[in-house]
This record gives structure tokens, C-alpha cells and sequence, in this order.
């Protein structure tokens, strides 16, 4: 049920190496105007740092469907909050 | 299966109404999984207002994030990928059953999360200190009154709009702190636990619980740094 739970050390250094590059790629890359893309890109590289923490230092990957569930439901319900919501706010006949 | 329960002795941490460790151990993790989906959503409410008043203020958000260090910013990120790394390699010295390990890298996330609140600390003593009683009030930029915008480059209303985005500001970054306040402690007493000797390979839940709040702390920091210090570019 809950698969092996410890992972060789390589993997967390890995990870750790990963979320320090990115950190550095989201810096550098806000030194640039990609215009609308900024917000994209930096919520990109953003998404894919927590992606590597839930997966591997919070074990995720090996915690069974349940788990993945739970995570991909919470994540849901952000979605609907932010999309419901904006759908009133963007759409008002007076802006936003 | 239960082993440990089919040879007499039951394991000293498995509790009564848990068939064996394996199904104890799935409960907590399960229930852990849920109090971090409540923290989402708690958490999602604040970053609604933030995408709100983005889109309403776009470049009040750049003034303000423009004033913030993003040096000061991207040192505190490493600093709690850091801490990360720490608590998952003492989460990992626990499953393999390094109890002094455990207190070592326990000890050393919360020491790296300290570096984290105390560089927070100076962050906001340069931003309030100017709004308190006898000072000048020439760079306060906690919202309200003294509330001044004079070092943002921005003029008109835009300079008034800058106050939300300082609002958010110590509402997310104080919220996420005060997070790391409460992790800390938890943390001391895990590593007091290990240091007895409480844990073992075959139980070690608290050890991974607190792993995944923190790691959870150190996902709403990875949104809230380019999302407060690099708006627009530098």
C-alpha cells in the first residue's frame, strides 16, 4: 500500500540541485520582458518546483491513489475558486 | 501481514483500533494529506485576492514588487529548499533507523528555517520601523496612515494602490511565516522523541508527518517569491 518509502540519497540531492537551478532559472528569466509570458513562465517553473516536492520529498509518488486523490482534489477545488471567481470579476460591464 | 500482532507483541506505538502499523500508518498519512488540502484551499483564498488585485492594479504590483530585494528573496529560497533537503534526509535517516542522524538533520532544518525568519525579520523592520511612534515615517510601507509611497516611483493613485500590494505582502509572507513559527517547535519535540530513541524503521510517522508540513511550508514559498519579488522585469 505504501510502496517503499525510502529512497536513495542521490535522489534527494537531485531534487535539492533541481529546486536550487530552478530558483536561479526563475531569477534570471525575470530580468527579461516576455511580456504576458512573464507571469507564465514564472508560474511554470514555480509549478514544476512544487511538482518535484510533493512527488519526491513528500513521497507522493510511492503514497498509493488515495493520496493522489486527495492532492488532486484540493488542487481542483483551487481551480474552481479561481475560475468561478474570476468569471465574475472579469466579466463585470464596469472592468475590473 | 501483521506479524507483530500473529507473535504476541504487538509494536508499542500501534494503537488498539489499527489492525497493524501499516494500516495506522496509511490512516495518519491520509489524515496529514487532508489537513495540507485545507491548507491549500486556506491558502487559496489570499491568492485570490492577490490575482484580483493584480489584474485591477497591474502596475502598483510591479512598483511594489520592484522595491522588495529579489536578492534577499532568492537567498531566503535556497536557504528553505535548504531545509527541505534536511527534513527529507531526516525523514530518510529515520526509515533506515539513524536515530542521532534524525535530531542532526532536524536540528539543522530547524536552524536553516531560523536563518529564514530572521532575514524576514529584517525585511520587515526596514519596512515598519519608518511607521513607528517617533519615527519619521519616510519609507513606512505598512499600509495605512503613515503609509508612505515616496520611494516607489509611482505617483497619483497608483501610489495609494501600492498599498494593497503591501498589504497582501505581509499577509502572505506573514501568514507562510507564522507557519514556520508553528513547524519549528513541532519539530523540537520530534527531535526530542528520536533523541529517546522513540523511533524505529518500522514506525517513524511523526518524523514524516511533520516532513510533510514543512515541505508543504516550503511549496507556499516557492509561489509567494516570484509572485511578490519578481513582477515584471528587473
Amino acid at each position: 500500500m505504501s510502496g517503499p518509502h525510502v529512497l536513495p540519497v542521490r535522489v534527494y540531492l537531485g531534487i535539492f540541485a533541481a529546486l536550487s537551478v530552478l530558483t536561479a532559472i526563475t531569477v534570471a528569466t525575470a530580468q527579461f520582458d516576455f511580456g504576458p509570458l512573464n507571469n507564465l513562465v514564472a508560474l511554470g517553473i514555480a509549478t514544476t518546483k512544487a511538482t518535484l516536492v510533493v512527488l519526491y520529498f513528500m513521497h507522493a509518488r510511492y503514497s498509493g491513489k488515495l493520496t493522489a486523490v486527495v492532492i488532486a482534489t484540493s488542487i481542483g477545488f483551487l481551480f474552481i475558486l479561481f475560475f468561478l471567481t474570476l468569471t465574475d470579476y472579469l466579466s463585470r460591464a464596469w472592468a475590473l | 501481514m501483521s506479524e507483530l500482532a500473529a507473535g504476541g507483541g504487538q509494536h508499542p506505538a500501534l494503537q488498539h483500533h489499527f489492525r497493524d502499523l501499516e494500516q495506522q500508518k496509511a490512516a495518519s498519512s491520509l489524515g496529514m494529506w487532508v489537513f495540507i488540502a485545507q491548507e491549500i484551499l486556506f491558502f487559496g483564498g489570499i491568492f485570490m485576492a492577490y490575482i484580483v488585485y493584480r489584474i485591477k492594479y497591474p502596475e502598483a504590483f510591479v512598483a511594489g514588487s520592484h522595491h522588495l530585494s529579489w536578492q534577499v528573496g532568492f537567498f531566503n529560497t535556497l536557504v528553505l529548499i535548504g531545509s527541505s533537503l534536511t527534513m527529507a534526509m531526516a525523514v530518510y535517516s529515520a526509515a533506515i533507523g539513524k536515530s542521532r542522524r534524525v535530531v542532526g538533520f532536524i536540528l539543522a532544518t530547524v536552524l536553516l528555517g531560523s536563518v529564514f525568519l530572521g532575514v524576514k525579520y529584517f525585511e520587515y523592520a526596514e519596512k515598519i520601523g519608518p511607521c513607528l511612534p517617533g519615527a519619521s515615517g519616510v519609507g513606512c510601507l505598512v499600509p495605512g496612515e503613515r503609509f508612505d509611497a515616496s520611494a516607489l516611483g509611482v505617483s497619483g493613485e497608483a501610489a495609494g494602490h501600492t498599498q494593497i500590494f503591501y498589504s497582501l505582502y505581509f499577509g502572505m509572507t506573514g501568514l507562510h511565516a507564522l507557519h514556520m513559527i508553528i513547524g519549528i517547535p513541532i519539530l523540537l519535540v520530534i527531535a526530542r522523541a528520536a533523541w529517546k530513541e522513540r523511533y524505529s524503521p518500522e514506525w517513524h510517522t511523526p518524523v514524516e508527518m511533520v516532513g510533510l508540513y514543512w515541505h508543504f511550508v516550503d511549496i507556499v514559498w516557492i509561489f509567494l517569491f516570484p509572485l511578490l519579488y519578481l513582477i515584471g522585469a528587473h
